[in-house]
């Protein structure tokens, strides 16, 4: 049986409608690095332009000279980072688990993990608050961290129990039979294929804790602690004034990081999610 | 084996908690205050900023430790803190703001903590937007009228009478006026662009001058939502611009930064903001832009209108009222409260520091806002339990429809009135 044949004209929409897409997607970034390039006067054109016609860094020493980005941003990837790898260690045994061994036990925890996905942020601060002031840990990034693996976890942990899933079993069981014992099971033949899942998912915890804003805002107290996406709303004003350059100049220089970790392992997750996937 | 390395991840866990550990509080006898500013604008953090080191300076007893806030999700952020018991003690808001956080009991009742000089020097209108029940929750010190910065050129041109302070347009001569200014631009443009993305407090605070007041305090202290004929004059004013191409229909869902392309590019001769967007005016202008500051239009009540002030006050928490309110009386001396003003571009509500030469300049305007401070009063419904809610799921999207024209002023009565007093009712229990 061969699939059938797609047209000249019928590609042609395809890649059309991709590139509206990409265009779609593209456009806030492009209009974000064209605002942070522009000067004052440009921003207050009747006729803004794509490119800056006179384009400068002064949005950009502004933002420097009147906020510590440098330090929010290391504050942000300590945070992220962390969040991101204690949410990876804690999940996957959870999801082996969870994929592996059918029971109630594990029916109820599925359930639970997509119930707790629905509650807003607003119902659970103001006791989470109260906990981590308990524990000591109001204005620290552990206490933040901590705050992240608990929002993280659930999502990862239902990420990974698919991953775990696509593992074939039989491979487990073939390697139980040439005299593997569990962990070597684990980690000699699960963990290798299970790698593209953990870092997809390190990675969905990792941005998910660069961009979060309101836990941050709430826990950190200090300005030696705040993180990037706290210190970026210190260029706004009351009822939407905005400091529009150097904002923008900061918000391009915040989604970096998220950009450039995507761009070193995006290899990694697509390459390894197809390794295997058809016999040769 | 398993078991040391279980061991030495929760030590390796232990030290990375430990680390980004907060800090202890010294117990060296020093009072230690925290003051949240909100601050935005560069030279009002350095004012701020700057006052605070003169403050620890002069008093090594009692030390202030400035905190950065921030205006988005300041009421989430405050609520959030206050409830931990880890509140600022002294904390920078809008009076709007201040309601739910005073009848919640969070605030301190400044009353007898104020200095009289502070007390005197604040006008008495000034004091009712902080005042709920017998106490009084906040010190108002900044506030700035809405006012219409114009296209010098433009209006010139088309030959209106330009208005000043003492002698503004009333509302059907800005009517009349906006007609003449659309008619001479000729097919370029419109005489207004209304930015109203957020229309309650716009609509309501300018329609005091026309004694529009929507909200009602009866003898016992229940407030009930009625409307009069003053409420309706601002809503029909714009609606009435809109119709007839005076007012740009675009404009009605922006905010107030995203009309001023269009004032400088001469799209629109004049738009409605607050005063202290002339500071983005005097930042973003092109080389040779004219502009000008006159007064909103007056009704049957003068040139007055409402205002949400900004506030400095006390966490009900704090565990040193008595400084935190030296500080306060430190930070709106008369000297300060200029600095303050000037670094955000608003008014003082301080009488003494009002008359500082500084601020009756006829430059960015200032002297047309200086003039206009005297008619600022208490924003309608400030006091009033469940004007957030009111604002949020009834007015704002009823005045929203009525503006674009997808209902008439019948179903926005209705509305503002009918629901409106439904969900006040639910707070006046």
């Amino acid at each position: 049986m061969t699939a059938p044949r797609t047209g000249r004209a019928g590609r042609a929409a395809q890649y059309a409608a991709l590139l509206c897409y990409l265009v779609f997607l593209a456009f806030p970034f492009v209009w974000l690095v064209s605002i942070a390039f522009k000067p004052a006067a440009e921003l207050g054109s009747l006729h803004p332009t794509w490119i800056p016609e006179d384009p400068t860094l002064a949005n950009f020493r502004q933002a420097f000279d009147e906020q510590p980005l440098l330090r929010a941003a290391g504050n942000s990837l300590l945070a992220a980072a962390s969040a991101a790898l204690v949410a990876v260690v804690v999940a996957t045994p959870m999801a082996y688990v969870m994929a592996r061994r059918r029971s109630a036990l594990t029916t109820a925890a599925t359930g639970w993990v997509i119930v707790s996905q629905a509650f807003p942020f607003v119902l659970v601060i103001i006791p989470l608050f109260l906990v981590l002031k308990n524990l000591h840990l109001i204005n620290t990034l552990a206490g933040l961290v901590a705050v992240y693996v608990t929002w993280s976890l659930p999502f990862a942990l239902w990420m990974l129990v698919g991953y775990v899933r696509a593992v074939p079993r039989e491979l487990e069981e073939a390697a139980a039979v040439d005299g593997a014992g569990r962990v070597r099971v684990l980690v000699s033949v699960t963990a290798p294929l299970l790698a593209p899942g953990l870092v997809a998912t390190g990675l969905f915890a990792f941005i998910t804790a660069w961009n979060e804003f309101f836990f941050a805002l709430v826990l950190l107290k200090t300005a030696e602690k705040q993180t990037l996406p706290v210190v970026l709303t210190h260029f706004l004003g009351a009822e939407g004034a905005a400091d529009l350059g150097p904002l923008a100049a900061a918000a391009f220089l915040a989604t970096l990081p998220s950009l450039l970790v995507f761009a070193v392992i995006q290899k990694r997750i697509t390459g390894g999610m197809l390794a295997g996937a058809v016999k040769n | 084996m398993r078991r040391r390395l279980l061991t030495a991840a929760a030590a390796a866990l232990a030290l990375l908690l430990s680390g980004c550990g907060g800090d202890g509080e010294p117990d060296d006898g020093t009072i230690r205050l925290r003051f949240q500013s909100l601050a935005w604008q560069k030279e009002s953090v350095d004012a701020n900023k700057e006052l605070v080191a003169e403050w620890n300076a002069a008093h090594p007893g009692v030390q202030v430790e400035y905190v950065q806030g921030s205006w988005d999700s300041v009421h989430d952020q405050l609520l959030t803190s206050f409830e931990g018991g880890e509140a600022p003690d002294i904390i920078h808001d809008a009076s709007d703001d201040l309601a739910d956080f005073a009848y919640g009991g969070y605030l301190a009742d400044l009353t007898g903590l104020l200095p009289a000089r502070l007390r005197a020097d604040i006008p008495e209108q000034s004091w009712r937007t902080t005042a709920f029940g017998d106490g009084v929750y906040g010190v108002p010190f900044l506030q700035e009228p809405r006012v219409l910065i114009a296209n010098r050129k433009i209006l010139d041109a088309s030959g209106v009478r330009i208005p000043t302070a003492e002698r503004p347009w009333s509302w059907p001569e800005f009517r009349r006026v906006a007609r003449q200014v659309t008619e001479h631009m000729d097919g370029s443009g419109h005489a207004v662009a209304w930015p109203l993305k957020e229309p309650v407090s716009a609509t309501l605070n300018l329609g005091l001058s026309a004694g529009g007041r929507l909200f009602h305090r009866a003898d016992d202290g229940k407030v009930t939502i009625r409307s009069t004929g003053g409420d309706g004059v601002v809503p029909e004013t714009v609606r009435g611009q809109v119709d007839d191409g005076s007012a740009s229909r675009s404009t009605l869902g922006m905010g107030g930064s995203d009309t001023l392309p269009g004032l400088f590019g001469g799209k629109y001769a004049m738009v409605p903001l607050g005063f202290s967007y002339r500071q983005q005016i005097v930042q973003q202008a092109p080389e040779g832009f004219e502009w000008t500051v006159l007064p909103a239009p007056a009704g049957s009540e003068g040139p007055v209108q409402g205002v949400s002030p900004q506030t400095l006050s006390i966490a009900e928490d704090s565990r040193h009222k008595r400084e935190a309110a030296r500080f306060i009386d430190f930070m709106l001396q008369p000297e300060n409260m200029v600095r303050l003003a000037l670094g955000d571009w608003m008014l003082p509500t301080g009488t003494e520091a009002l008359r500082d030469p500084a601020l009756h300049t006829p430059e960015a305007g200032w002297a047309t806002g200086a003039a206009l401070a005297r008619e600022l009063r208490p924003a309608p419904a400030q006091s009033v339990r469940g004007y957030p809610e009111w604002k949020d799921k009834v007015a704002t999207p009823a005045y929203q429809e009525y503006y674009s024209g997808a209902i008439g002023r019948a179903e926005l009565e209705k509305r503002l009135v009918e629901d409106g007093n439904r969900v006040l009712a639910r707070y006046q229990r």
